[in-house]
């Protein structure tokens, strides 16, 4: 932080010299320091009369006792006679399950549209634009319920709308025909993410070769070998079945395949289509920050277009667009809270639950603080990691 | 990398003779100048159209734009069909002014127009003087005596009783007129060389700023009375009011970090070497050149404030938004809460809309 300080770091001088300015910079940090202790001191001096006053006993002992609350749609196994811990501990899990694929949803989706403004296609275009003005302008509480209310106004399960073979919407929810996963399957998927890896890193052993000796080596068998071949063989040696399961309706409720409930898919939507028109925005400005030159020095060059866009125009784009796409990450993650207000069981949700439950204000909000706090520095973290990768190597 | 973008820029392809009939260049060159492109123009133009037809058919044509009072029987019969716009002129009342005293509402109504008229007069760069503190400092104290009354004749409406746009409109101002002079002070606290103060600054806008403001809503709903003195409790609006300035003041500071950052180097040295103070130094000639720097920014932090006042209806306080929710809790109308919601947003949007555009009109003056 000291180096935004345009001035050069004053002369070191503890006990020694203590100069007019020294003086006068102490004089303000030990004024400013002492008004946000006597603030603190003041509320915390009236918290504690105040929660003895109504026989609220601080701590955190309370997450032990029986929770008693319903959640409905949990990503882990859950029921009422369970502590408050794992209530909480379920909430997180909701929050990132919404979290996280919201982020990857959100930023195809919005890739997608700011290319698409960017389109050469008149029509195209002007829908991408008119699809971000829009809904950039409208709170996105307003655009959750809005999404709510119609998830509500669907037919009943068994006049389900179904757009295509197997999928269902309905009020309750949308129902998609699932694969179900046990450990054979988790197996075959572990292979396929190892021979990624074990990909990845011959392709840049590959490159390296190549910027050694100027010789091309193709990386496609490789890719077919790793990627390809070794989960199907994995898959065959163990015999391994991929049989889809169809939801059906039974009575009135569906059985099988998989269930994304209303509050759940309503959360979804919203913040997925309203996150994506700001991405739309940060993915245009990036791809026009880059030169007209960029482009017409690549075509030059005579370079295929597919390898232009990937080697020359995306990673001077990736500079601009990485930034700001970060704070919309944590912009998304921090939003998925309104989720309280249509009753999907985040974590916020659930400590509201907690709250009036027990009384236990301070630990319950204390407890969704450090939840987000540490989301928001995980993916802060991650995020400038990948911006560090991606930075200009400057001379 | 860095070798390609010393290149000059080409000169670009000659331009082809201008031959044919205008209106089928334009289509030729925007919407069919390849087979790809030409596909992708008629699947868009199917769906659009289909779109279209059908929100014209819904909303417009098979819709019920009136209805008798409290009878909602005709909305009913084209329930599915059409929309039933007739629950706006029905409830407009309470979904703009809440439970404001019926009789009075056109003193919440003066206020939002003179709140419009305000944000409109500072778009005015002729007016960015001193005398604008004063037009805001003016504007707002009568807004107070619009809404609260008890003085020159008006009854006294207790804040419990607002709701609707003016609670939207002042917890959105209020918080921006609060919240920038923190912003600055923040800003600078957190580019002081004093650590004390710097890292009381970094850990305030931080903390803030890590938190979904739902949080801090819910502190301000339930944790503020456990801090204040027993017997001494404030009202729930005013409490928002404070969790929007905190957080605003958070989000501002940074905007306005990014304006410091901007001002170069020797404008520091130049009011130095004037030997000007620390306060006369920055307000005299640093905050002036910083604060122009960042005033797109800054109209677009107020956009996205503007939208997170929506917040507030999950402590439950009347905002734009929570009247309306509360508005199709009528038994009669319930089932009209689209047609609502879409009112709602339009309101919004033209808001947003409108400070959007000035934005952008801003960095295009200040980008030539």
């Amino acid at each position: 932080m000291t180096s935004d300080d345009p001035r050069p770091p004053p002369r070191r001088s503890f006990f020694g010299a203590l100069g007019p300015n020294e003086l006068k910079g102490l004089f303000w940090q030990v004024l400013v320091v002492g008004i946000a202790v006597a603030v603190i001191v003041f509320l915390w001096s009236n918290t504690v009369t105040n929660l003895s006053a109504r026989r609220i006993t601080t701590g955190f002992a309370f997450l032990g006792r029986e929770a008693g609350m319903p959640i409905a749609d949990s990503l882990l196994a859950y029921n009422p006679k369970d502590s408050y811990l794992w209530a909480f501990v379920v909430g997180v899990a909701n929050t990132l399950r919404v979290a996280v694929i919201g982020i990857v949803l959100a930023t195809i989706f919005g890739t997608l549209i700011g290319i698409s403004r960017l389109s050469a296609n008149w029509l195209l275009s002007r829908f991408a634009a008119v699809y971000v003005e829009v809904l950039r302008d409208i709170p996105l509480l307003l655009q959750l319920l809005f999404w709510y209310v119609l998830m509500q106004a669907l037919p009943a399960a068994r006049a389900a709308w179904r757009p295509v073979e197997g999928v269902f919407l309905s009020n309750r929810g949308l129902i998609l025909p699932a694969i179900p996963v046990g450990s054979p399957q988790l197996w075959v998927l572990g292979a396929a993410v190892l021979g990624c890896a074990a990909f990845f890193v011959i392709q840049r052993w590959l490159v390296a070769q190549q910027i050694r000796d100027g010789k091309p080596r193709p990386a496609w068998p490789f890719a077919l070998g790793l990627i390809v071949v070794l989960p199907v063989a994995v898959s065959l040696l163990l015999g391994v079945s991929w049989t889809i399961e169809w939801p059906e309706l039974r009575g009135f409720n569906f059985v099988g395949g998989l269930t994304l409930a209303p509050e759940y898919f309503a959360l979804l939507i919203a913040l997925v289509t309203y996150t994506s028109a700001f991405i739309a925005e940060i993915v245009r400005s990036g791809i026009q920050s880059v030169p007209r030159g960029q482009w017409d020095a690549a075509s030059a060059l005579g370079l295929r277009r597919s390898f232009m866009l990937r080697q020359i125009i995306l990673p001077q784009a990736l500079r601009v667009i990485v930034p700001p796409m970060t704070s919309q990450y944590l912009n998304l993650t921090k939003n998925s809270s309104l989720a309280v207000a249509i009753g999907y069981q985040d974590v916020v949700s659930v400590a509201n639950t907690t709250l009036n439950q027990t009384g236990q204000a301070i630990e319950a909000i204390s407890l969704i603080m450090a939840v987000f706090l540490t989301i928001s520095l995980g993916i802060s973290f991650f995020m400038n990691w990948f911006n560090a990768r991606i930075a200009l190597a400057e001379r | 990398m860095t070798a390609i973008t010393d290149m000059p820029d080409l000169p670009r392809a000659a331009r082809r003779p201008q031959i044919g009939n205008p209106v089928l260049r334009w289509l030729r060159t925007n919407l069919f100048s390849s087979i790809p492109n030409g596909i992708l123009t008629v699947v868009l133009l199917a769906v659009l159209t289909k779109g279209v037809v059908s929100f014209v058919q819904w909303g417009i044509a098979n819709a019920v734009w009136f209805a008798p009072a409290n009878d909602s029987s005709a909305c009913k019969a084209a329930r599915g069909l059409g929309a039933c716009w007739a629950v706006i002129p029905e409830k407009y009342r309470f979904i703009l002014f809440g439970t404001y005293p019926f009789d009075e509402q056109w003193r919440p109504a003066l206020s939002v127009v003179l709140f419009i008229a305000l944000f409109f007069l500072s778009t005015r760069r002729a007016l960015w003087r001193r005398e604008l503190a004063y037009l805001w400092i003016g504007a707002l104290a009568l807004i107070s005596v619009l809404m609260w009354g008890g003085v020159f004749g008006l009854s006294f409406v207790s804040q419990d009783r607002w709701g609707g746009l003016p609670v939207t409109l002042i917890l959105a101002t209020f918080g921006l007129a609060f919240g920038f002079p923190l912003g600055i002070l923040v800003a600078l606290g957190r580019r002081s060389k004093l650590p004390a103060i710097r890292s009381l600054s970094v850990l305030y806008v931080e903390l803030i700023r890590g938190v979904p403001l739902v949080s801090l809503l819910f502190m301000a709903s339930v944790m503020f009375p456990l801090f204040m003195p027993s017997g001494f409790n404030i009202d729930k609006l005013l409490r928002a009011q404070i969790a929007i300035i905190l957080f605003a003041g958070a989000y501002l500071a940074e905007v306005i970090r990014g304006g410091l950052q901007a001002v170069p180097r020797g404008q520091y040295e130049a009011a130095d070497a004037l030997g000007l103070s620390y306060w006369r130094k920055h307000r005299l000639v640093v905050l002036p050149q910083a604060i122009r720097h960042v005033i797109p920014p800054l109209v677009n932090t107020f956009i996205a404030f503007f939208k997170d006042t929506s917040l507030v209806l999950i402590i439950g306080i009347f905002d734009l938004l929570t009247t309306a929710k509360t508005a199709i809790i009528d038994p009669a109308w319930q089932q009209f809460s689209v047609e609502v919601y879409i009112f709602v947003a339009a309101i919004y949007f033209v808001f947003c809309f409108a400070m959007s555009r000035y934005s952008r009109s801003l960095e295009a003056t200040s980008a030539r």
